[in-house]
């Protein structure tokens, strides 16, 4: 089993906001990321995939198909973009860095044919990342 | 669904390994450099990885407004411009990077309780780093 990861960077803005909690709930816990106005991140998404090495090619996955299938499903989604109103996940929920490593896992994982999902990182800065295996 | 967050922090320290099991001889073959009776410092960097499932209602598997005030009045507070040697922990133990990623992960198991402790990860420098997951196989 060989383990292989790609990384991709995306820009985008969010802000946290739960609307069954009061104003001041909110103001509470999500502090100055509860601005509605939203503010940005440079993320870092790194997607590790695992698989035998296919003895014809030598490879775990073919590195451009999978970075076809991150920038469709990912980058050209989600970089440059408001994430509470442009991406449909977050639309009710809340785009926190855990919930966009589980977003990013479910848009990837029936796309990938060769090789298998292990494990999508997410960088919200370089101090900051939530690592997400599939784990129910 | 379960999701692993990982937060780093700096801070700064010196210390000076000696084992007062063995010779002066003996702790300079071993230690070389790091054996110097003045000490010599690093900027650490110290990695904490949690775990636990999403809460739906903040989309977090813990507030980290909470970690980082349990590291900084816990870990970083304690160990930041200080000689490791001078602190009790250290008293018997050498502080070297193993034991001091071990003291701290204890001190984060003892006392943070918002989330699943998975790992404590410690860089001296760019070029070492120790990792301790309380005794369990660390996931790769």
């Amino acid at each position: 089993m060989v383990y292989l990861t790609r990384k991709a960077e995306f820009s985008a803005s969010h802000y946290y906001h739960n609307p069954d909690f009061t104003p001041e709930e909110n103001a509470r816990l999500f502090g100055k990321c509860n601005n509605p106005n939203g503010h940005g991140h440079n993320y870092t998404l790194e997607v590790t995939v695992k698989g035998e090495v296919d003895p014809r090619s030598g490879f775990v996955v073919d590195l451009k198909k999978l970075k076809e299938v991150m920038h469709r499903e990912v980058l050209d989604a989600m970089d440059h973009r408001f994430l509470n109103k442009e991406v449909p996940e977050f639309y009710k929920q809340i785009p926190t860095t855990e919930n966009l490593a589980i977003a990013i896992w479910q848009r990837l994982e029936s796309k990938l044919q060769q090789a298998h999902l292990h494990r999508v990182r997410v960088y919200e800065t370089p101090d900051l990342f939530v690592d997400f295996y599939g784990e129910k | 669904m379960k999701a692993h967050l990982s937060r780093r922090y700096l801070f700064s320290a010196s210390h000076r390994l000696h084992s007062n099991a063995m010779s002066a001889a003996e702790n300079r073959e071993t230690y070389g450099k790091c054996n110097n009776p003045h000490g010599h410092g690093h900027n650490y960097t110290l990695e904490v990885t949690v775990s636990g499932p999403v809460d739906p209602s903040t989309g977090m598997v813990c507030n980290l407004v909470d970690l980082d005030g349990f590291v900084h009045q816990e870990v970083l507070s304690r160990y930041n411009l200080e000689n490791l040697n001078t602190l009790k922990e250290f008293d018997q133990t050498v502080p070297t990077t193993e034991n001091l990623c071990i003291t701290i992960f204890e001190i984060l198991q003892r006392g943070f309780k918002s989330a699943h402790l998975d790992k404590v990860k410690l860089e001296e420098t760019m070029m070492n780093s120790f990792e301790y997951t309380g005794g369990i196989e660390a996931r790769s």
